[in-house]
């Protein structure tokens, strides 16, 4: 018989309907289209005409139909009804819920408003929950930034006025040499695969240092497997090799940076080390053209990067010699930085002179016609094709914020920060740091917050001190110990709350933080905390209110579970006024709309924040005639002006009957109109304003217009921060606000206003030799916080992790595949499986971050592979130091901005007998939700 | 590769069968009347009921019909036509012999070619497979119908024969071994070729594509123990090959028997091994071989 | 009968970029994600919340250190599915005619229909290709998209399977590799495109795009760089007489 081939049907139906959202699978926040059948999801895949992914999209992306029928989510209000941690809950209706809450809120707001700490975690509408946080009054407010990467915001913002993150990108169209420090995997993560994947196919060359040469290091041309926390030190060692071969965009530096400008040299002064200011406060640069000093922004200025300044008997000296004279000092020569960075001198030396060749070399121009902030035309753009990112990796250590400043000091030496070829903002960046609020803290009962709470200080005036000089806020942000904590110290919160330290709190809040378990260091500490009693057996933490969508383990931990939907049930707005989802060259924000109903009695938290707020008659909710002015969430994004025409979404507002971008009235049709264009918005920087931002004043009066800002705000980047000359100032004893004096030296060393190096704080505080090996995690590309576990396909791929060992320890300590092993760290110890990794530096172990799981969490059996084989490294970790005999306990956080210090941790590794189990083990929490069904066959349609 | 027991049953009990139906076919044994029908009951239930367990590894047997059609291009295909070829012409002779005391000899020579030919085809199954390297011999199909010719003719109680045989399937037995232990070395398949990565350097799976299991990993990774491995070894040879020689010694019917029965357990673990000790080059992969 | 066809009049199938392949596993979900709602039956997951989750993809993505006689170890991740091969043992080897290899463009298909199941064509394949869901007992295997790239209920730049489209580094190409003039055939062509496997004979038509060159920026090409690095000074004090210079000739 002969063989017929089937008649296939090549073209069967798709779907019925295509939704256009935006994902939330990570914190990438790309476009997706949800295919629909029935009404049900059946397919999602990447939206082809989002600016931010193009149509790609990532593993945990295309698996979120998966994480939107998860057995794990939550489905009606719970109330506690057992012991804290016990997982015993009663499901309650939503007004019993909101009763619940508003009756231990408004006491609060009416007596004391600081006794409520309201802490989001992997939120993604931060301009709301402030808004709601300081209606309420409580100067206890943040996102997760302080334990996550504020470093690399802070230092990126008061150097150059904006950050890597997803806040800027490399120019990838022209860029030649990418160099990429640590970044975790979920900001910008598919911009960046997209990138490196658009530059490779150009033969264009990527350099990767990181310990762990994974992702992005794998396909890296070259790979630079550093110490970690050395970065700072490697980079400065660039800048030697830089600096001493001229290899610096000088007139860039004139140009563009506070390298000519005058700094005050004289040793006894009040104002040594701060900068030159004219009468009305304008820095000062000596005109080349003329010898005499002059404001840096006046018209046909040329700032001179070497002349000084006599004035008083004082001499004043510009940055750049500062600069010079302390980065080519022998203590930064390749040779002498080699040993502790673990990076060869040859090697060191082949990187400046690849960068040098490239950026001066291989430079080029633009042909786009400009005028700058002195009114100078130019009718080019000088590229110059190197470009860097960054982010965790260098960000999470004590001396992340001076390694993130020590890199964009890099950059701005080679002038690739905002021209052809480099680095390039995205608004609302650039914007100064003048330009940024500063931190708010003054409560008044029944009253809201004097100011947004989270900000950049300017100089000790702006700490967030109450009168006694104790700190104001629970996080103890903003505050000598840290003092420009722009983000806060969520990470603090429950360990100062528990201790009383600087004050009790009634209230604890909580949205999309997992504390008690992955988002703490020393997780069972915390656990101890929340369910701490006091003498009266009343828990030290009295109330604590919990949102999540899922059963994730802080569930247990909380005395009220107020169940958000999934991220396809609900609307968000991916705001200008936030963490928006522009590019380099263009501006753009994004919504989420319910593509499904949810089945469950869940509401959107935000929805929800917005019914507490009318229960409780919040101003900035209520009307004056008491009604409340918005419904719900929606209502909200629709209808809020932070000032009037500028709301949380810039497209297609309201000028009497016509529909603008920017700034305008609120449209009724808004959402929609965002819904028929596929769920976002953009608008995009004419040609000629799309690179030199800050200083081209083209791009500086479509910002205007856009509503970035109301008036253009050019400035010169930071390369020298006086800000934190101040707080040296103020340890030097000038000034009105002083340090306590157990803080002097450390603020005098460690907010130098020029980048520095020094080595992480856990090294000064545990014996090194005792514990030789740092210890990381990593974020799996395919999987995100802990999310992924509750996820059917996800956790296929990442079900459990192990310790990866480099070579040498492999073979030291005998290890073979299967072998389990005991880390230790001066907290504590685990027992976990180990794995044999070569492409790893030599001193160093990592893992997948947040495998591990708790037993009877995320709506797994009790022996998933999670919670008998998987761990975390948070066990090891701990919110403080080791006490070190001076009888005080330091912080485990960068002392500049409070970022903790999660890639500091030293451990030691030794071969253990195999436990049944990782270790340490937990007993399991009762789950709020049924099991999962034993076998999954997923087909929407028939 | 995985030892499934339904495979193994079915190729030691068919293997066994149609040993018999082979020796009844070509007469060396012509049974009649009831004696006609033990012999025949005991080769037909064996070769069919090997049949039937091999259908417990169908993901769908009530299509296994379907499996007679590719006879041209699937050694798979052509097993099972020889098969059901074999069982109605032997089941003809069988009822001649049985019912009317008459011997079909040319059919009875056709049945056993089609009994050999099913054996033969069976063994072409695995023998052809390039990703098995262990497998992949002439000396597969000469093993498969060694020993199924042995068997058989323990079945037949032929003292003479079977000595012979056994003999013969025992040293095949071992040359297989002996071959198949650098086999996959041999096959010149590696990591390296698996990957196209061996001009970088030395190449080790790093991490495998899921941290859970799945069906390559259960069907095509199974790994004995070496010492596992040779007392199995061990326990085949003496049990089926050379014991069952000694039982058979004495003549007696009840010896026979457990002559049958041990060579049946000794076939059955070179069988085990014959699947588990069968390297899949898919676990090159998985960094599960070491080629 | 499952003979292979003496010639396809297309080889359609994919070209993978070891040097760009980040390993990030969108391809492997995206057509977890298609295929299970789409031909044939569902890609079924077994104990998906329980100790021993396990379930039928078509596309994995495996990862190997390799270790360079000098140098550091380098990471390659590798993507891998069904390499649609012209000499396809997976087809030859079916008893029931359910594997097959089409004629208009040489894509391996199983027809879910006609299979019964018998693992045969897994045992056949060496790469690893094929996997027999479970729940269905009937074998899987990537269908390059079939019902994607033809599919006129598709705009035309979404008709491409779902793995290259969803690849957000692009280390994945489709087209057909029968046609010299091809991007996919050029590409091969330009960046020594290989086989997997050359010995066992089944000519895939999906080629690995071999990874660059790692490594080197320290090795001799350095004394290239080294001009560029040539001191201007070598303390403060020079390196000030210097900017003098250099700024006289901004």
């Amino acid at each position: 018989m002969s063989f017929q081939q089937p008649e296939l049907d090549l073209s069967p139906d798709v779907s019925d309907e295509v939704r256009k959202t935006t994902c939330y699978m990570c914190a990438c926040r790309c476009g997706i289209n949800v295919h629909m059948k029935d009404g049900k999801v059946a397919y999602i895949e990447g939206n082809r005409d989002h600016p931010v992914n193009r149509g790609v999209l990532c593993a945990k992306g295309s698996a979120g139909i998966m994480q939107h029928n998860a057995p794990s989510r939550l489905r009606a209000p719970l109330k506690r009804v057992g012991p804290r941690g016990s997982g015993q809950f009663e499901e309650i209706s939503w007004d019993e819920a909101l009763e619940i809450a508003a009756g231990w809120l408004t006491p609060l707001r009416e007596s004391d408003p600081s006794k409520l700490a309201f802490f989001t975690g992997r939120d993604q509408s931060q301009s709301f929950t402030s808004f709601w946080a300081q209606n309420f009054g409580t100067p206890n407010y943040a996102a997760h930034g302080g334990f996550c990467s504020v470093n690399m915001a802070a230092a990126g913002i008061y150097t150059m006025g904006g950050a890597f993150w997803e806040f800027g990108q490399p120019d990838w169209d022209h860029t030649k040499l990418f160099m990429l420090f640590g970044v975790a995997e979920d900001h910008d993560s598919n911009p960046i695969k997209m990138g490196i994947g658009k530059i490779k196919a150009r033969g264009a060359r990527v350099i990767g240092v990181n310990p762990i040469r994974t992702g992005y290091n794998a396909v890296a041309d070259e790979w630079v497997g550093i110490t970690p926390g050395t970065d700072g030190l490697f980079i400065l060692a660039l800048v030697h090799e830089l600096l001493r071969a001229g290899k610096v965009d000088l007139e860039y530096l004139a140009r563009f940076t506070n390298a000519p400008v005058l700094v005050n040299c004289d040793a006894e002064s009040a104002e040594h080390g701060l900068l030159l200011r004219d009468e009305e406060g304008k820095l000062l640069v000596i005109d080349r053209r003329t010898g005499a000093p002059a404001a840096f922004d006046q018209e046909g200025v040329r700032p001179d990067l070497s002349a000084t300044w006599d004035r008083d008997g004082v001499t004043h000296r510009p940055v750049m010699h500062l600069l010079a004279e302390r980065y080519m000092h022998a203590e930064y020569a390749p040779e002498a930085v080699a040993d502790r960075c673990g990076v060869s001198a040859e090697r060191i030396r082949a990187i400046a002179a690849e960068l040098a060749r490239v950026a001066f070399e291989e430079a080029f121009e633009l042909p786009l016609e400009w005028t700058d902030f002195r009114g100078e035309t130019h009718t080019s753009m000088k590229g110059r094709p190197v470009s860097f990112h960054a982010m965790r990796g260098i960000s999470a250590h004590s001396n992340g914020f001076q390694t993130c400043r020590a890199l964009h000091m890099l950059q701005i030496l080679l002038g690739t920060v905002e021209v052809p070829g480099g680095f390039r903002f995205k608004p609302p960046y650039p914007k100064p740091v003048s330009a940024h609020p500063k931190p708010h803290c003054k409560w008044q009962p029944g009253k809201p917050l004097d100011g947004p709470h989270l900000g950049f200080v300017q100089g000790p005036d702006d700490l967030a001190l109450r009168a006694d000089g104790s700190p104001a806020r629970i996080d103890k942000a903003f505050t000598w110990d840290n003092p420009m904590s722009s983000h806060g110290l969520m990470h603090m919160v429950i360990s100062n709350a528990h201790a009383g330290d600087p004050y009790r709190i009634d209230t604890l809040f909580m949205y999309m933080a997992n504390m008690s378990w992955n988002s703490s260091m020393n997780t069972r500490g915390v656990m101890d905390m929340l369910t701490d009693t006091d003498e009266n057996g009343d828990y030290v933490i009295p109330h604590i209110i919990y949102s999540d969508a899922y059963s994730s383990e802080m569930v247990a931990y909380a005395d009220l579970i107020l169940p958000d939907t999934t991220y396809l049930e609900r609307h968000d707005c991916i705001s200008l006024l936030d963490r928006p989802i522009c590019e380099a060259d263009a501006a753009a924000d994004a919504i989420r709309w319910p593509v499904v109903e949810p089945g469950r009695d869940v509401r959107g938290f935000q929805t929800v924040l917005v019914q507490l707020a009318n229960k409780m008659k919040l101003p900035g909710f209520t009307n004056e005639d008491g009604s409340a002015k918005y419904e719900d969430y929606a209502d909200y994004i629709t209808n809020h002006q932070r000032k009037p025409g500028i709301g949380p979404l810039a497209g297609w507002r309201r000028k009497g009957n016509e529909e603008v971008s920017g700034r305008g009235d609120p449209n009724p049709d808004q959402l929609q109109r965002y819904i028929d264009n596929g769920g976002f918005f953009v608008n995009h920087i004419p040609d000629a304003c799309a690179y030199m931002k800050p200083w081209n004043m083209g791009y500086q009066d479509w910002a205007v217009g856009m509503g970035l800002f109301d008036t253009p705000q050019p400035y010169v980047f930071d390369l020298y921060v006086e800000t934190m000359r101040r707080f040296q100032l103020a340890a030097e004893g000038h000034g009105e606000r002083q340090p306590p004096d157990r803080l002097r030296e450390r603020i005098k060393t460690t907010l130098d206003p020029l980048p520095i190096w020094y080595p992480p704080v856990e090294d000064s505080h545990v014996d090194t030799q005792a514990f030789p090996v740092h210890a990381l995690t990593q974020r799996p590309m395919a999987m995100y916080h802990s999310w992924g576990t509750q996820n059917a396909w996800l956790r296929q791929i990442h079900g459990r992790n192990p310790l990866y060992v480099p070579t040498a320890l492999w073979e030291a300590n005998g290890f073979a595949e299967g072998d389990w092993a005991e880390v230790t760290s001066a907290h504590g110890t685990i027992t976990v499986p180990v794995a044999h990794m070569a492409a790893l530096n030599a001193n160093t172990v990592w893992t997948w971050n947040a495998i591990g799981k708790r037993k009877g969490a995320w709506a797994l059996s009790e022996d998933a592979p999670e919670a008998t084989r998987g761990f975390l490294l948070n066990h090891l970790i701990h919110e403080l130091l080791p006490p070190r005999g001076d009888g005080l306990r330091w912080s485990n956080s960068d002392p500049i901005t409070g970022q903790a210090a999660w890639f500091d941790l030293r451990v030691k590794i030794c071969k253990a007998q195999p436990p049944a189990e990782s270790q340490p083990a937990f007993d399991p929490i009762r789950s709020p939700v049924p099991p999962g069904p034993g076998e999954l066959e997923w087909k929407v349609g028939k | 590769m995985h030892p499934a027991p339904s495979v193994i049953v079915f190729t030691t009990l068919s293997g066994l069968g149609f040993g018999l139906l082979f020796w009844l076919g070509t007469g060396v044994v012509v049974p009649t009347g009831w004696a006609g029908f033990g012999y025949f009951a005991l080769a037909f239930g064996l070769s069919v009921g090997g049949l039937i367990a091999s259908t417990f590894h169908l993901g769908h047997p009530e299509r296994a019909w379907r499996a007679m059609t590719q006879w041209r291009s699937s050694w798979l295909s052509r097993e099972g036509v020889c098969a059901v070829a074999c069982l109605l012409a032997m089941g003809f002779y069988a009822a001649g012999l049985v019912l009317f005391d008459l011997r079909l000899t040319v059919l009875g020579f056709a049945g056993a070619v089609l009994a050999a030919g099913t054996v033969f085809t069976t063994s072409m199954i695995y023998a052809q497979l390039k990703t098995v390297p262990r497998w992949n011999t002439a000396l597969t199909p000469v093993l498969f119908l060694s020993i199924s010719l042995a068997g058989g003719a323990v079945l037949t109680g032929r003292f003479g024969l079977t000595n012979v045989l056994l003999l013969v399937a025992g040293v095949v037995q071992v040359v297989w071994w002996m071959r198949g232990d650098t086999a996959l070395k041999q096959s010149g398949t590696t990591l390296a070729s698996a990957t196209g990565l061996g001009n970088i350097g030395a190449v080790r799976a790093f991490e495998p594509p899921h941290t859970g299991t799945n069906y390559l990993l259960r069907e095509f990774v199974h790994v004995v123990g070496r010492r596992h491995a040779l007392k199995l070894r061990t326990i085949a040879l003496v049990a089926g090959y050379v014991l069952p020689v000694l039982l058979m010694l004495p003549g007696s019917l009840v010896l026979t028997a457990l002559a049958a029965l041990c060579h049946l357990l000794g076939v059955a673990a070179s069988r085990w091994l014959f699947f588990a000790e069968a390297e899949h080059v898919v676990g090159l992969y998985y960094g599960k071989r070491v080629a | 009968m499952t003979s292979l066809p003496a010639s396809t009049q297309r080889s359609l199938g994919l070209v993978i970029d070891l040097d760009t392949c980040v390993g990030c596993h969108a391809c492997v979900v995206s057509c977890k994600g298609w295929n299970t709602e789409n031909y044939g039956v569902p890609l079924s997951d077994q104990d998906p919340y329980g100790a021993n989750p396990s379930g039928t993809f078509l596309n994995r993505v495996h990862s190997y250190e390799v270790q360079p006689d000098a140098g550091p170890a380098q990471l390659i991740h590798f993507p891998k599915s069904c390499l649609h091969c012209e000499d396809a043992p997976c087809v030859t080897v079916c008893p029931t005619g359910a594997s097959y290899k089409r004629i208009e463009d040489g894509i391996v298909l199983v027809n879910e229909d006609h299979c019964i199941g018998c693992g045969l064509c897994a045992w056949a394949c060496p790469y690893g290709a094929r996997e027999l869901d479970a729940a269905e007992g009937v074998m899987k295997k990537c269908t390059l998209c079939v019902d994607r790239i033809y599919n006129e209920n598709l705009p035309e730049e979404d008709r491409m399977p779902s793995c290259v489209r969803t690849c957000p580094a692009g280390a994945r190409h489709f087209g057909d590799l029968s046609d010299p003039d091809s991007a996919v055939s050029q590409l091969v062509a330009q960046r020594g495109g290989m086989d997997l496997m050359p010995e066992q004979e089944t000519r895939p038509v999906n080629k690995y795009l071999p990874p660059r060159p790692k490594d080197r920026i320290a090795e001799p090409e350095f004394d290239a760089l080294a001009p560029y690095l040539s001191p201007v000074a070598e303390d403060p004090g020079g390196f000030v007489g210097w900017l003098d210079k250099m700024l006289e000739k901004i």
